[in-house]
């Protein structure tokens, strides 16, 4: 009764402060929406400009809608050995990291051991070094130990600075792992690496699954790092920066596009997974 | 679940051993010394408490027992054999943790059989050990869900259901009623206790409440900075406690510090002689405390020893009624049943106690008692 009475007691309010007051209501959605506008456009244009027919050999200008890129994705000579290069040292840059990671965070997290704050700090240092300088560095490194430069050295830089991603990934679920799971598991006759098996590395999947996609999207688009340890070999990224000095072909567009669907699906269905089991559980 | 063994009686049991700790030391680091030289035998088919308050060593003793604890010294038989150096994989015990620990990712029914499986248990047998076990546990039906689908006394009972379907020699509890409501938790001590009577496994528990010791246990061990503070049956405790600190911790007491003068008599502090039996005493001289129970006071003159002394409090609790007395020896806690209307004592008035000599028990003079 008495809240129908408040009701009918408000006053009108004039249509200017009605929308002020709307604006106020929204000024949190549309200051989203603006933030992601400016975080997508980008993407959004290179997109769409994967289905130009540009003129010239620079593709800045919208002509024609076509497939034709897309169809023919590898026209342009040295584009195809590049993306197979880069898809093969993302792949296993991705899978080595994650493994060592997965290793690394474990014994950070569970034993007390000299050096443990060390190298701690030690596996921060890549995220937070220039990449130009971890570089320039690592191809010191090469030259002084005389290694021949090419898919090795990319792989070893590569795994490197994902290592670094995968141990701050897989660490963040072992902080809050109930450490009597596992001392329920052994004491119900499972042995150290039965324990590990069927207990601590199903609860810890997701994470290791997050730091596998994290590290290939990681790897794959690396430009500074591999342009000097990379020698004579093409990846994708050193191939478009060589290719934009002369011309911009749309194929570059369809490539990277596809990388980031590629990448973009991967992480969003294991967040789609993970959030059903949750549900499941 | 069909019955494996009956319950054995103590008396042909008391031969037989379970478990057998031998001055069991377990040292932190080089200073904290969280079990300090125990040595203690638990009979086969007993349900046996260890009682004490947080940090007294109780917990420490049971994951060494467990196998997750590596003593620093002393021997861990089961059944006669050191496991000290085993891994929990290789013990016959199994535990119910504290916090249940079931595996979030597998459902009932896996738990459940996870300790079988281990050892090779399959098809229709692991499936019928499991269903019995979550009958047992009065939870058949539920081997579909997951841990988390269920409430916390559910998964009190699963924890349960996973550590006796592999039918150890022992089962561990590290305070399993924890986490449970008050009315859960008595529930569940009743069912704890059906289920060891309905196996016949010996059953170490332990657990900081005196009152679920005594409803539930066979033998109680009270622990205290790291040993033993004495050893017995709920009654033996109760009845006649040996230190003060046991004295304080189960239930309440009446401690009065007093010299001995004979062999059955205690000088207190005012003058009053109090007469005690002889093995109470046990031999004792100088200064002792001697102890009686609020509940065994009777108000009034009597047979026995008698004290008197003003009312300084009273709280009305219903069924009874307790006072605070103010003695020459010291404060005096008493019970008074209210079974008489217009029964109650006002403050400052004087009171005469009285008890049997029989109810009096003698403790050792020491430092911080209550």
């Amino acid at each position: 009764m008495t809240s129908v009475a408040v009701e009918a007691r408000r006053p009108r309010r004039s249509a200017p402060a009605k929308s002020l007051a709307f604006v106020r209501r929204h000024l949190l959605t549309l200051w989203s929406v603006l933030f992601f506008g400016y975080l997508v456009l980008p993407i959004a244009v290179v997109a769409v400009f994967s289905f130009n027919a540009p003129k010239g050999r620079f593709n800045f200008q919208w002509e024609h809608f076509t497939f034709s890129n897309w169809t023919h994705w590898n026209a342009i000579p040295g584009i195809q050995s590049a993306v197979q290069l880069s898809l093969e040292i993302a792949v296993i840059a991705s899978i080595l990291a994650t493994a060592l990671g997965t290793l690394m965070a474990l014994a950070l997290v569970r034993y007390g051991f000299r050096g443990r704050g060390t190298t701690n700090f030690v596996v921060f240092l890549p995220l937070s070094t220039p990449e130009i300088v971890l570089g320039a560095s690592l191809l010191t490194l090469f030259l002084n130990f005389s290694t021949p430069l090419g898919f090795k050295t990319i792989l070893i830089a590569h795994v490197m600075f994902c290592v670094s991603f995968a141990v701050v990934t897989v660490k963040a679920r072992l902080v809050g792992f109930d450490r009597h799971l596992e001392e329920a598991a052994m004491d119900l006759g499972a042995n150290e690496w039965t324990t590990f098996q069927k207990v601590t590395l199903p609860l810890i999947a997701p994470a290791i699954l997050a730091a596998l996609l994290l590290c290939f999207a990681i790897s794959i688009d690396d430009f500074v790092v591999t342009y000097f340890v990379a020698g004579s070999r093409v990846t994708f990224p050193i191939f478009v920066w060589g290719a934009a000095r002369v011309a911009t072909p749309p194929q570059i567009n369809v490539i990277g596009i596809a990388f980031f669907v590629i990448a973009v699906t991967a992480m969003l269905g294991n967040v789609f997974v993970q959030n059903y089991r949750a549900k499941q559980a | 679940m069909t019955v494996e063994a009956a319950h054995p009686p103590p008396a042909v049991a008391a031969a037989e051993y379970d478990i057998r700790l031998i001055g069991l030391t377990k040292r932190f680091g080089d200073d904290v010394v969280a079990v300090d030289d125990i040595s203690l035998d638990i009979d086969r088919g007993h349900f046996f408490a260890l009682l004490g308050p947080s940090g007294c060593g109780k917990t420490t003793t049971l994951r060494m027992i467990g196998g997750f604890e590596e003593p620093t010294e002393g021997r861990i038989e089961l059944g006669g054999v050191d496991v000290a150096p085993l891994p929990p994989y290789k013990r016959d015990v199994n535990t119910v943790f504290q916090s249940y620990a079931l595996f979030p990712h597998l459902s009932i029914f896996e738990n459940v059989a996870f300790g079988l499986r281990r050892r090779g248990v399959k098809g229709s047998q692991l499936r019928t050990r499991v269903i019995e076990s979550l009958e047992l546990v009065g939870l058949a039906g539920l081997e579909k869900r997951k841990p988390r689908q269920l409430s916390g006394g559910q998964q009190q009972r699963i924890a349960l259901a996973r550590a006796l379907v592999n039918r150890p020699r022992v089962l561990l509890l590290d305070e399993p009623l924890g986490a449970l409501d008050l009315k859960l938790r008595k529930e569940m001590q009743l069912e704890l206790k059906r289920i060891q009577h309905e196996v016949g496994i010996t059953f170490v528990h332990v657990t900081h409440d005196q009152e679920e010791a005594m409803t539930m246990a066979d033998r109680i061990v009270i622990m205290n900075g790291g040993h033993i503070e004495q050893l017995g049956t709920p009654t033996e405790l109760y009845e006649s406690p040996r230190t003060a600190f046991v004295a304080g911790f189960l239930g309440v007491s009446n401690l009065l510090e007093g010299t001995a003068v004979a062999e059955d008599r205690v000088k207190l502090a005012d003058g009053t002689e109090v007469r005690c039996p002889r093995e109470v005493l046990g031999g004792r001289s100088g200064t002792v405390q001697i102890g009686v129970r609020p509940e065994k006071l009777r108000i009034g003159e009597g047979a026995g020893n008698t004290l008197s002394g003003t009312v300084t409090e009273s709280a009305y609790i219903g069924v009874s009624t307790q006072y605070i007395l103010d003695t020459p020896a010291g404060p005096v806690t008493v019970y008074m049943q209210n079974d008489r209307p217009g029964g109650q004592v006002a403050t400052g008035e004087r009171l005469t106690l009285s008890w049997s000599p029989e109810s009096t028990f003698v403790v050792d003079t020491q430092e911080g008692t209550q």
